[in-house]
């Protein structure tokens, strides 16, 4: 066995053993191991919504209208006779992948906006922080109505208004973070070795940002879902791609809260709610790993 | 022809409150095998004459004129791009270990192998080969290599720093308060690697510091800075013996000898000047127990008194 591979095996191993160190802080967390058994329930109703709806959601008369719960439709049915479970379903697919994309989106463009800004400083700097006290700064949701109406109903606008809105906060919180990172003494010695703007910014300070950014990204998934739900609620959803706010519109416009048509309204707020609650307790898990000095005991 | 060859290097620093003339006209020789103490008060500029060699000057800072000659090439002249075959090929930095010089997110291995692929395109399993061989040289396990930077203690993680100013064969290394933040007994440690390493690999060394005792274990000759200039520049045994500045007899007098007999520290009263508005004439002045009238108004040139440099007009003749 030539020394090389020698190497290369305890590198293997050293990260497996990190791994599985991560895995063992992570299990302590009960609020974690909570929230990913939520969003890994949700998850998969969304990838296995096609075999386990036992009616297409957008049906009419697959039952009578305002059909109470039964072994026949499990939620009931709307006002023109359309499975409820089934929209159910599909709606999870709609809600998760806005909430993923947007924050994903977001994400990235926080951490390059963030990166860029604290690391170069100046007037680029000055730039973008004013961009973001602006963005901060203007009321959100009636903002939000405006540019859904003008841009009109699709699901890539409401990600587009959803990620022009998100990505301040990652942004923010990246740039004090390089802020302080750039100024240790790690930095002067990389850029004292010959490394470039592009490779300090990347290999030497965004992995420094991973314990700050993670925890963000997936807390920023719960304001995706939730904008999303607020958004289509007001009636600016996707009608071709039903998510869970804008079941919760119909029920609203087509009279199931005046006949209390519990079946219609209380799922997908008991969805939209769950989700909410899985995200944000990985998202407090996850914070107190990447940041100890913040970890409780017992938490 | 020197090693390292600094001329007339002025740094400024061009603040809101006015220009900081952190180095102001100063000149030294490096040679090649030979260690040099650069020694002084915090703030004194040591430390931005390390940063001009390396070109790590950063606004409002501005090296405004001189010349900084290695093996006779004007680095203050070459493109960044040039520069890169000079930057830690031949001048390598050691920074402060203790702190946060390593990168907490890489294995202190990997940080090595990093500074060798990236400067010389050797293969990674090359360059992890020659990590290993540096760590050994720094007295440092091999299999250690892959252990993270807070798994280190404070001394190993400044052999890990020597061992990483050591990966890409330097001739010249810049040592920048090596041994500040270590206890004593780890700082004997590392003094006596670096003498060692020295010796084995025939390093010239530029060991910048205010600790008199380091450089009079490590240095054949010392360059006594005050305010940004030269106060005296001399070969260490020398200096220890006989110093010639007011203010290296007033940096040798503020230590303890542990073979000496038991006297008072007297320390230099009074503080260091701000840079911004140094005193008229000699820097020290204010401060020196000799000044006599024309300290204030005449600034002394660097004069040699019998093979040593000293800026005092003490020495100069004048009266």
């Amino acid at each position: 066995m030539s020394k090389a591979n020698v190497t290369r095996r305890q590198r293997v191993r050293s990260t497996l053993q990190n791994a599985s160190a991560f895995l063992k802080t992570f299990r302590r967390s009960k609020m974690g191991v909570l929230g990913l058994a939520i969003i890994v329930f949700f998850i998969a109703l969304a990838l296995l919504a096609g075999p386990l709806a036992p009616y297409p959601p957008k049906l009419m008369g697959a039952g009578q209208p305002f059909e109470v719960p039964s072994a026949e439709h499990w939620l009931g049915t709307d006002d023109v006779g359309e499975d409820l479970y089934s929209q159910l379903l599909y709606g999870t697919r709609v809600s998760l992948m806005v909430g993923f994309v947007a924050a994903f989106m977001s994400t990235i463009i926080g951490t390059m906006v963030g990166l860029i800004s604290g690391y170069f400083g100046g007037k680029l700097d000055e730039f973008f922080m004013r961009v973001i006290d602006v963005l901060i700064i203007i009321p959100g949701i009636p903002l939000m109505l405006l540019l859904a109406a003008y841009l009109g109903p699709s699901i890539w606008n409401i990600i587009f208004i959803l990620v022009f809105f998100g990505w301040t906060t990652i942004g923010r919180v990246v740039r004090s973070q390089t802020l302080a990172l750039r100024e240790l003494p790690f930095i002067e010695s990389a850029r004292a070795s010959g490394a470039g703007d592009m490779r300090i910014m990347f290999t030497d300070l965004m992995p420094n940002l991973v314990g700050i950014i993670v925890p963000q990204a997936i807390l920023s998934i719960v304001g995706a879902i939730l904008g999303e739900a607020g958004l289509s609620f007001l009636g600016l959803g996707d009608p071709t791609n039903q998510s869970w706010g804008l079941m919760l519109y119909y029920a609203e416009s087509y009279g199931a809260f005046l006949r209390s048509a519990w079946w219609w309204i209380i799922p997908p707020g008991l969805c939209i709610t769950l989700v909410g609650i899985g995200f944000t307790f990985v998202g407090y898990a996850l914070n107190d790993i990447f940041n100890p000095r913040l970890r409780r005991r017992g938490a | 022809m020197h090693l390292l060859d600094i001329r007339n290097l002025k740094t400024h620093f061009y603040t809101l409150e006015g220009v900081v003339k952190a180095v102001d006209d100063v000149s030294f020789t490096v040679d090649e095998g030979e260690a040099v103490g650069l020694a002084g008060e915090s703030g004194s500029g040591k430390s931005t004459v390390a940063l001009s060699v390396m070109r790590l000057i950063k606004p409002p800072g501005k090296v405004v004129s001189g010349q900084i000659l290695y093996k006779g090439e004007d680095l203050l002249g070459k493109r960044i791009a040039q520069f890169d075959d000079v930057r830690w090929k031949e001048i390598s930095m050691i920074f402060q270990g203790a702190m946060n010089a390593l990168n907490p997110v890489y294995t202190v291995g990997n940080q090595i192998v990093e500074a060798i692929t990236h400067h010389e395109g050797t293969s990674s399993t090359e360059a992890w080969k020659t990590a290993e061989r540096l760590l050994g040289l720094v007295g440092i396990d091999s299999s250690r290599a892959h252990s993270f930077p807070h798994e280190f203690s404070g001394g190993m993680r400044q052999r890990a720093m020597i061992a990483m100013a050591l990966a890409l064969n330097p001739s010249l290394v810049i040592a920048d308060e090596p041994t500040t933040a270590l206890d004593v007994i780890v700082e004997r440690q590392i003094l006596d690697l670096i003498a060692d390493l020295k010796r084995k690999l025939g390093l010239s060394i530029l060991l910048i510091t205010h600790d008199l005792s380091v450089i009079s274990e490590l240095c054949s000759k010392a360059v006594i800075f005050y305010a940004g200039q030269i106060a005296e520049l001399s070969p260490v045994a020398a200096m220890l013996k006989e110093p010639l500045h007011p203010y290296t007899r007033g940096l040798l007098d503020a230590f303890l000898r542990i073979d000496g007999e038991k006297e008072k520290l007297r320390p230099i009263a009074g503080n260091p000047p701000s840079l911004l508005n140094p005193p008229s004439g000699c820097r020290f002045h204010p401060r020196c127990p000799y000044a006599k009238g024309i300290c204030s108004t005449e600034q002394p040139k660097l004069t040699d008194v019998g093979g040593r440099l000293v800026a005092c007009h003490l020495f100069t003749g004048a009266s």
